[in-house]
């Protein structure tokens, strides 16, 4: 029994963890280049909902994805007028995009919450993994849970695209240096400014993406405030992975299977407290603890450092300005 | 017709850069006021100037950060208009500037292809550092490929931006004062590879405000003040003097000139003092020392041997762990910073940017830092804001602190100016003691000498002046006493006589000198 209860949470992890791959993926590109872009809760509402109507209108749940990334990505530009253009406070600017995001898609979404029948996202069988000898039927194959939302398979191969973008390019390489130290890319003729607005774009499309393979895979539905904090676990995540797309990979997947850890908790008869109700109030708060405390822990520079931020997060890039 | 920048152009022969008639001018501020300058080619030309003569600004319109208001850039005799710095490299412009361009957490190759066009999307590795080592070697330069920038030192750093700018095909090449960070062993090495590098055809304009590098490396020397050019000459029949007159506009004193000493009573006793340093070592060791009224004592020493925590134990900022400081017969040992400000105890910290001054305040605020609690400025729970005006603009003429006003926020003042603000802040209050913590490092010649000069007045007013310094130039200059702090201890004390040099040399290294010179 103890071994189905993991290939439970191992499963649930995989398909609830996508979404929020997608987002720290965003992120942590947005990141990269030197923007602190804390309206990925905001930018993946409108995902939700984009992607939601119009797959709904159209009937095509692809055209949706494609028009739920397009709209992340377009009110991400927000963010990037007002902190690269006006150089404002990025902290600031993130948050005003969620509440944005948030208000917007509450408004906008109320004709679409009685709506059921919007058309979902393929699901595949996993490949390979039945054939293996042994463990492959009884373990790996339940594992992965048969068959997976196609999403899983876009966010298994996006992982090592984007790390390959990021260390193997001269794209890549210009995009670490703008978020490193910006006046060095300033000196040798690389566009900051205009980079930066590209990769909080990105960001913004990765999050839509996100938004998406919310309302047209994981749960078929619009509801309002539907992502219930993952963009805000994303953020935490990028600094729980280093940076790093690998490791982002892999939080996203434990941060999954921790959302459904309440519910399976409860199916537990000898865990005492397993029943009470309040154990599922404090876990949904799990999601804002763990980001403040990334976030906490991750202001000491020696410790971002060692983690890995890149130098320039959060500061906006003036030319000839000392410490740029 | 030396000066003429138009006599070689008549002979037909391009200069490798010509600027004429360039004006730049900044809020507030006429950086460069009609500059006539020429550079021929494969010569080093050094551009020299006190801080905020308007030497980078000069350059940066060249290395097309800056756009000129009016005149004209000439390059190999083609006019030019850089609109930003890959212009420059594109026409064989590149510029090392003094606080390296490079990403620290990536490496040698990177850093030298982050701005080249190719490769266009596949970076491979392998094969660029194969191209990067060759290079390295063709021009002397060895770098390490694949090393991370910051695990390299200074002086290879520095080679690395070289490097950059001449993968970069720079024909013309603007160093931005390369040696203020250097060893001087690494100049050593800078030079070397300067002149290997004029001897292939390149071009090397070398902005400065070291006198004795500048007589030592240039071919010619333009010397900039307040944004115009004083003058451009010879760099091998001139002297430092000549140079030092052109910088500063008058002449000017190597050695500071001062009465004997006349001191009283004891202003600052350091009693059997202990502390440990910031990461929990001891650091001073039983030390004792007595600064009189009226004399300056400097402590010399090999940086990290205690003149930081030895100063900052004075001042309050570090707690002692035995021992007491008495500062005008008043026990402040462990007291807050601010029992010494009242005793009267001024401090001039090594960190001007972070301790001496608060970077985003304004001139008025930096100012009052230590007088706004008493009045007439703090007036109960009030700050006279008007006094503190006229006050701040009174000492900042006073004081020759060069800002267009007040207002300006204390990180926009060159070093030279935010030393002077610092010290018009202490002087004003009339201090009984004065701790100066490497009061000059850094700053031109100009700055320096009305430093000193200041220093000294207020020993003749009969403050006691604790000096720490490095450069053993400026202690024996100074000093009425000069102390050898080692390892925490004071291991001699020997007048500032300029014959003892030596003596004080081993005395650094922790050799224990008979005290026969000791008065």
């Amino acid at each position: 029994m103890e071994l189905a209860f993991l290939i439970n949470i191992i499963e649930a992890g995989l398909r609830t963890g996508t979404p929020l791959l997608f987002a720290t993926l965003g992120e942590l590109i947005t990141e990269r280049a030197g923007v602190l872009n804390l309206g990925v809760e905001g930018m993946m509402l409108v995902g939700a909902l984009a992607g939601f109507a119009v797959a709904y209108g159209t009937g095509n749940p692809w055209i949706g994805v494609l028009v739920a990334m397009l709209a992340g990505g377009v009110i991400s530009l927000l963010h990037a007028f007002v902190s690269i253009t006006l150089r404002g406070d990025q902290v600031v600017s993130g948050l005003a995009l969620t509440f944005v995001g948030t208000g917007l898609t509450s408004v906008l979404g109320a004709p679409y919450v009685q709506v059921r029948d919007v058309p979902r996202l393929p699901v595949l069988p996993v490949p390979f993994l039945y054939d293996i000898p042994l463990i492959g039927p009884s373990i790996l194959w339940p594992l992965f849970g048969e068959k997976q939302n196609v999403i899983f398979f876009i966010g298994l191969l996006l992982v090592p695209a984007v790390w390959f973008w990021i260390e193997r390019t001269r794209p890549g390489l210009q995009l670490r240096a703008i978020g490193e130290k910006p006046a060095a890319a300033d000196a040798v003729g690389v566009n900051v400014g205009a980079l930066r607005y590209f990769y909080v774009f990105v960001g913004g499309l990765f999050a839509g993406l996100a938004g998406a393979s919310l309302s047209l895979a994981i749960t078929p539905l619009w509801i309002n405030e539907m992502t219930a904090g993952q963009g805000w676990i994303a953020v935490g995540l990028v600094i729980f992975a280093g940076w790093n797309p690998w490791r982002a990979l892999m939080g996203a997947y434990i941060f999954g299977a921790l959302r459904r850890l309440p519910l399976d908790l409860q199916a537990i008869a000898w865990l005492p407290f397993a029943s009470n109700p309040i154990l599922g109030v404090w876990l949904n708060m799990i999601p804002y603890l763990f980001t403040i405390l990334a976030l906490v822990f991750s202001s000491r520079e020696a410790i971002r450092k060692r983690l890995g931020a890149p130098a320039a997060l959060g500061i906006p890039y003036v030319r000839g300005e000392r410490g740029a | 017709m030396k000066n003429s920048p138009y006599a070689l152009e008549m002979q037909g022969v391009p200069y490798a850069l010509e600027m004429r008639g360039i004006t730049k001018r900044f809020p507030g501020v006429l950086a460069n006021d009609n500059v006539n300058f020429a550079v021929k080619r494969g010569e080093i030309h050094a551009l020299l100037g006190e801080n905020g003569a308007g030497k980078s600004t000069l350059m940066n319109m060249v290395n097309g950060l800056y756009r000129p208001d009016e005149g004209q850039i000439l390059l190999d005799g083609k006019s030019i208009k850089f609109s930003s710095p890959r212009d420059a490299i594109d026409n064989g412009v590149g510029m090392v500037h003094q606080h390296f361009m490079l990403v620290p957490t990536q490496t040698v190759s990177e850093n030298l292809i982050l701005g080249q066009k190719t490769p266009r999307f596949y970076i491979n590795y392998k094969k660029l550092e194969q191209d990067i080592a060759d290079l390295s070697q063709k021009f002397g330069l060895a770098v390490e490929p694949n090393a991370k920038i910051w695990q390299l030192s200074v002086g290879e750093q520095q080679r690395v931006e070289i490097l950059k700018m001449l993968y970069q095909g720079a024909k013309l090449l603007i160093m931005d004062e390369p040696t203020a960070v250097l060893t001087p062993q690494e100049v050593t090495d800078l030079f070397k590879t300067l002149r290997e590098m004029t001897a292939t055809g390149h071009t090397i304009i070398f902005i400065s405000h070291k006198l004795d590098e500048v007589v030592e490396i240039a071919d010619r020397v333009t010397v900039l003040r307040r944004g115009r050019v004083e003058s451009t000459v010879d760099g091998k029949s001139t002297s430092k003097a000549e140079l030092a007159r052109l910088m500063v506009g008058r002449e000017v004193l190597f050695r500071i000139q001062k009465k004997p000493a006349n001191p009283t009573a004891a202003a600052l006793v350091i009693d059997h003092v202990s502390c440990e340093n910031d990461r929990g070592l001891p650091s001073l060791r039983d030390l004792s020392l007595t600064v009189r009224s009226g004399e300056v004592v400097g402590i010399a020493g090999v940086a990290g041997n205690g003149q930081t925590e030895l100063a900052q134990v004075i001042a309050g900022l570090r707690q002692a762990t035995s021992g007491a400081v008495i500062v005008q017969g008043q026990n402040v040992t462990n007291q807050p910073a601010t029992a010494t400000i009242d005793q009267g105890l001024a401090y001039i910290p090594a960190d001007r940017n972070g301790v001496g001054s608060s970077p985003n305040l304004n001139l008025a605020d930096n100012l009052i830092l230590k007088s706004y609690r008493q009045p007439p400025i703090g007036q109960g729970w009030r700050i006279d804001l008007r006094l503190v005006r006229a006050q701040a603009e009174q000492l900042i003429e006073q004081f020759d602190v060069k800002t267009p006003n007040v207002d300006l926020p204390a990180r926009l003042l060159s070093g030279g100016n935010l030393q002077k603000l610092i010290l018009a802040r202490e002087i004003s209050r009339q201090p009984k003691v004065i701790i100066a913590v490497y009061p000059v490092r850094g700053l031109d010649v100009g700055a320096i000498e009305s430093i000193h000069q200041m220093l000294i007045d207020e020993r003749d007013r009969g403050a006691g002046i604790l000096l720490i310094s490095e450069d053993l130039d400026e202690l024996l200059s100074l000093s009425d006493r000069i102390v050898v702090l080692f390892e925490g201890q004071i291991v001699g004390e020997v007048p500032p006589d300029d014959d003892l040099i030596n003596e004080i040399g081993l005395m650094m290294a922790g050799t224990k000198v008979e005290q026969s010179h000791a008065t």
